[in-house]
């Protein structure tokens, strides 16, 4: 009996206890997306400092004649290779496949990047050989100041494929 | 009864201390139960196998916690620590170990069961949907804990898993950087993965094992089994839970916990070098149970190994028990005689396709240019495969004359297989630079 009772009150046709039923429902909402909103925010701070960190830094790889046409340098201090084409123009490029982000190594006889983790190639200047990757290796700014060569790693830059525009000639 | 109103002045006897415990588990386990859901090999004992295996977990690894210190330069010292300087150290580690490995397997076989008992329809239902979310749990637990130990395999392996967020459309690089706290694996994401793994994930577990308990009982008890066009029995013979049920259950948690300790005992899970970021292994995979996945990444379009087929086979998983029926199959094993030899016709084929597709796909399909690769690799092989389950259940409709559930089901079976013939091949069968290999 009382249980069919307070069941027939709880009908829509009262207005003002429908209200309230539905501001119950948005207090709710509210609080639960400020519960989410701080926990992000909780990862954000970190991310931010990390960001500060790596602003700026600009690498200095050494002068030009150190590296010869031809060839990749890798840099176990910074996270990139510094490659040279054979017309003598550099490219620095990061060693993050772009397929999952495993290390992607130069290997020296087949002249390519050969990703160890699902067999991605990439040749000298990053542009991908055999998928699965589908775009080329992200590269860094090269700088070439009074024949020192030097790498701005505070900037990844994405690109599809490779351009000669992207190369600094020394 | 059991007397509620207190009584300051009336002792506590022996007989209600019984009473007490006998309501106690009698209210967790059933009071009667059929005779014929006895049988082990009904259930296999599966899903209580799984709950003495968290019990495990959580007793090895609330002990890890003291040990453990969740930052790159202290994580792999301190399990060194734990593996080198304490008491049982190395045991408390292989037991979680094992545990977690075994409870993968074992929750996967109890799904199995259910599926093929007809165990997810009717009041089961909405218990089918529960035991899937429990299981994206454990699994979940599992990839969390990977990355704990900070060695190469794990560190690689979390960047693999990671990594392939990032191929959702849209959102995917933000959910990359969400995981990993930043744009590579690092210090945020050793803190994210353990908060993960130590509170969050085991949390949400525990409390859905509760739900997921309850609805057992509330479907009253595991599915009677019966034989095909049989009706079920109206007046089934009853066993009491105590002794009957709950002995048995016992005997099969001791015996597992017997098999895990001699298994953590003889093969100690191994702790590799520090994790490099500069330097990763060759080959470097993702954990056995998401090998699966990344053997899909080598055949399809991340768009579609990633997102796309996994998005499907979740969604399917999660229907199946809701989908329109033209037979209650509840409690038949396979469905029918004809279900029992379409499902085996279904992993027979999935074995020996499989593995020619995989092949095929290494040998001659990996270079064509000929089209953009999402379309390449993406669309048009995952329409043939499609087209080719249809017309696989078509035949088996046409042919064998099955049902619809036949059919549905040896569709699960093929797909069931292929996956596992792609994990095997993974795990197995893939060598330096992901190549195809044998592995002797």
């Amino acid at each position: 009996m009382t249980d069919i009772e307070s069941k027939d009150t709880r009908e829509p046709d009262l207005p003002r206890r429908n209200f309230f039923r539905k501001a119950w429902l948005v207090l709710g909402a509210l609080a639960t997306l400020q519960f989410l909103w701080i926990g992000f925010d909780m990862l954000r701070p970190r991310k931010r400092r990390r960001r500060d960190a790596a602003a700026g830094t600009i690498y200095t790889a050494g002068p030009v004649e150190r590296f010869e046409p031809g060839s990749v340098t890798a840099f176990p201090a910074g996270p990139f290779y510094l490659a040279r084409l054979a017309d003598g123009g550099f490219l620095a490029l990061n060693r993050t496949c772009t397929h999952l982000g495993c290390t992607v190594p130069w290997i020296e006889e087949d002249q390519q990047f050969a990703c160890p983790c699902h067999a991605s190639v990439f040749d000298i200047t990053g542009e991908v050989l055999s998928p699965p990757a589908d775009r080329a290796l992200d590269m860094y700014a090269v700088r070439i100041e009074n024949g020192i060569v030097k790498v701005d790693l505070s900037r990844t830059i994405r690109r599809q494929g490779f351009e000669t525009a992207q190369v600094t000639m020394p | 009864m059991i007397q509620f109103r207190f009584d300051p002045n009336r002792k506590v006897t022996v007989a209600d201390q019984a009473r007490v415990r006998k309501y106690f588990f009698l209210h967790m386990r059933p009071n009667r139960l059929p005779v014929s859901t006895l049988r082990y090999t009904h259930t296999f004992g599966l899903g209580g196998m799984s709950a003495v295996l968290v019990i495990l977990l959580i007793l090895t690894g609330a002990m890890m916690m003291l040990a453990y210190e969740p930052t790159p330069e202290r994580a792999h010292d301190s399990i060194l620590g734990l593996q080198t300087e304490t008491l049982f150290g190395p045991l408390i580690r292989s037991l979680h170990y094992w545990s977690a490995n075994l409870l993968i397997t074992v929750a996967l076989l109890h799904l199995l069961r259910v599926f093929f008992t007809g165990a997810k329809d009717g009041p089961r239902k909405l218990n089918w949907v529960i035991g899937l979310v429990l299981l994206a749990c454990v699994l979940a637990s599992n990839f969390t804990g990977y990355l704990l130990p900070w060695d190469q395999l794990s560190y690689w392996a979390v960047t693999i898993c990671t990594g392939m967020l990032g191929y959702v459309p849209g959102v995917g690089g933000w959910l990359q950087e969400a995981a990993r706290g930043g744009s590579d694996v690092g210090p945020t994401t050793l803190i994210i993965f353990y908060t993960l793994h130590t509170t969050v994930v085991p949390v949400v577990l525990a409390v859905l094992m509760g739900f997921h308990f309850w609805r057992v009982r509330k479907a009253r008890g595991v599915v009677v089994p019966r034989q095909a066009g049989e009706p079920a029995p109206v007046d089934p013979e009853f066993a009491r839970g105590w002794p009957d049920l709950i002995l048995r259950e016992l005997v099969v948690g001791t015996v597992l916990v017997a098999v895990v300790m001699m298994l953590a005992i003889f093969f100690a899970p191994e702790l590799g070098i520090p994790a490099n970021p500069g330097m990763s292994p060759n080959p470097a995979k993702a954990p056995w149970y998401f090998v699966g996945f990344q053997e899909l990444q080598i055949h399809f379009h991340p768009v579609f190994s990633i997102l796309v087929i996994p998005l499907v086979a979740v969604a399917g998983l999660i229907w199946w028990p809701y989908r329109r029926r033209e037979v209650d199959q509840t409690g038949v094993l396979f469905g029918s005689p004809t279900g029992r030899s379409t499902a085996g016709i279904a992993a027979v084929l999935g074995l020996v396709v499989t593995p020619l597709l995989i092949v095929a796909d290494e040998m001659w399909l990996q270079t064509t240019a000929w089209a953009p690769s999402v379309i390449s690799h993406g669309l048009l092989p995952c329409l043939i495969l499609a087209a080719a389950v249809v017309g696989f259940r078509l035949v088996l409709r046409k042919q064998m004359k099955a049902t619809r559930e036949d059919a549905d089901q040896a569709a699960f079976v093929l797909m069931g297989v292929a996956f596992a013939v792609l994990t095997i091949t993974g795990v197995w069968f893939r060598g330096a630079g992901m190549a195809l290999v044998w592995p002797w």
